[in-house]
């Protein structure tokens, strides 16, 4: 016998509605996923290849950055929880560079997202913040659009200047804080320093480790 | 325009204001109004999901009973939301970057199920697309004259990053309002959306005042016009 039955009808009505509801919203949602996940991994692609390249121009390298990619764990050293993508640039096979996307967790109003990028003889290629929610005019002169302040870490390495001094000036480092805002700075010069150590530790093992296995397709 | 859709008009972008009067939105308008293009991007993304969503539940408030109409209507807009969302990411990309949280926030603009109570599931399709255009409108409006206040008044310059929605050619469009503006952080901080949507609802009033002081002297003129002959 039908179990629905006893029901009263009207709420058998009103459940099959709203069923029919749900089902035809998430066709719709289905749809347009399957309409727009191309080009919405494309564009992802294409802005981080984008702050790739303003840190390791594209002349330096041959290979595909984007896929020549490892995934690094290391909360003390990178800042993140979470495994930390790390591209690498090589020409004809020689290793040029690694972009570690670290993060200084102790800003002022939580993470802020770097890319570090280390040039194979350990000396900086260049410093940029990608995501941060620092004070708007105080802390965000760390953005390379608001201040020259990143450009400074370009050519820098563990040698130069003395590690003792990879610290803000308030800090008795060498590194310029900004008015109103030191913990910014401070956080971002921590960031790097303790990437350019690791980077020291793990060199060669940064080099030649098998890039991971990436789903997306290119 | 016939009367119907006139009064549809003037309730979305003045009377019924979103933003002014219903004070509806108030979490993404104070969020994301700190520059022009900011204020737009989310503005026309509310307005087109206003739209979409007024049309639909208008079309389907018939087969719907009273019991399931809010869990309907708000699976409804739920869909709508996630294709805009996508649609943005695909194809306004960096703009989306920046909006960022607030645009699958829109499913909880009030404004949305509120448009879609108050007027869709009592009127027509035509007429439901016609009052979510005009109160996405109105609310687009503030947002952008607060977004153009605060990125004014915090950068000295306005329509920064058109580029970010208009293409590449959009790139020389900010205005430089002030040369060797120092830059002025209350106006882009919160506190400055608050002052500055103070500033709009004080504006509002008094232009409205001003109306109905104007009315209330043009009928007693009428009234006096009956006794005496009019000079002109």
């Amino acid at each position: 016998m039908n179990p629905l039955e006893h029901l009263d009808p009207a709420i058998v009505k009103a459940a099959r509605v709203l069923g029919l509801f749900a089902l035809l919203g998430m066709g719709t949602v289905g749809v347009f996923h399957a309409m727009t996940a191309g080009r919405i991994a494309a564009n992802e692609r294409a802005i981080l290849l984008h702050s790739l390249q303003a840190l390791v121009p594209a002349e330096r390298c041959d290979n595909d950055m984007l896929t020549d990619r490892l995934e690094i764990f290391d909360p003390e050293a990178l800042g993140s929880r979470q495994e930390v993508p790390v591209y690498r640039a090589r020409k004809s096979g020689e290793p040029v560079a690694a972009v570690f996307a670290s993060v200084a967790p102790d800003g002022y109003n939580g993470d802020i997202k770097l890319l570090v990028a280390i040039n194979a003889d350990g000396s900086l290629a260049g410093v940029r913040v990608v995501g941060h929610k620092e004070t708007p005019g105080l802390g965000d002169g760390v953005e390379a659009s608001r201040s020259n302040w990143i450009h400074r870490f370009t050519g820098l390495s563990l040698s130069d200047p003395a590690e003792a001094q990879w610290k803000v000036r308030r800090d008795g480092g060498r590194f310029d804080q900004f008015a109103g805002a030191t913990i910014t700075p401070r956080a971002v010069v921590k960031a790097v320093y303790k990437t350019l150590l690791y980077f020291r530790a793990h060199r060669e093992a940064l080099f030649t480790e098998p890039a991971i296995e990436t789903e997306e397709a290119p | 325009m016939t009367p119907e859709y006139r009064k549809i008009a003037h309730n979305g972008l003045w009377k019924n204001n979103q933003a002014l009067v219903a004070l509806l939105g108030m979490c993404p308008l104070m969020a994301v109004s700190n520059t022009v293009i900011n204020a737009l991007g989310l503005g026309l993304a509310t307005t087109a999901t206003l739209v979409a969503s007024n049309a639909l539940i208008s079309a389907i408030r018939e087969q719907v009973s009273d019991e399931v109409r809010l869990p309907v209507f708000v699976l409804v807009i739920a869909a709508i939301v996630t294709v805009v969302e996508l649609t943005m990411n695909a194809f306004l990309h960096e703009l989306y970057l920046i909006l960022g949280i607030f645009i699958p926030l829109i499913v909880t603009n009030c404004s949305i199920i509120g448009r879609a109570e108050a007027f869709a599931a009592k009127n027509p399709v035509k007429q439901s697309a016609a009052d979510g255009l005009f109160m996405g409108l109105g609310f687009t409006l503030v947002l952008v004259v607060l977004g153009a206040m605060r990125e004014g008044l915090g950068t000295g310059a306005v329509f920064a990053h058109a580029e970010l929605m208009f293409g590449d050619y959009a790139k020389t469009w900010a205005i430089t309002l002030f040369d060797d503006y120092e830059g002025f952080l209350l106006a882009v901080l919160p506190p400055g959306a608050f002052i500055g949507l103070g500033f709009i609802i004080a504006g509002k009033n008094l232009i409205d005042g001003w109306l109905a002081r104007r009315k209330k002297a043009g009928i007693a003129m009428m009234s006096m016009t009956r006794h005496t002959a009019p000079t002109g």
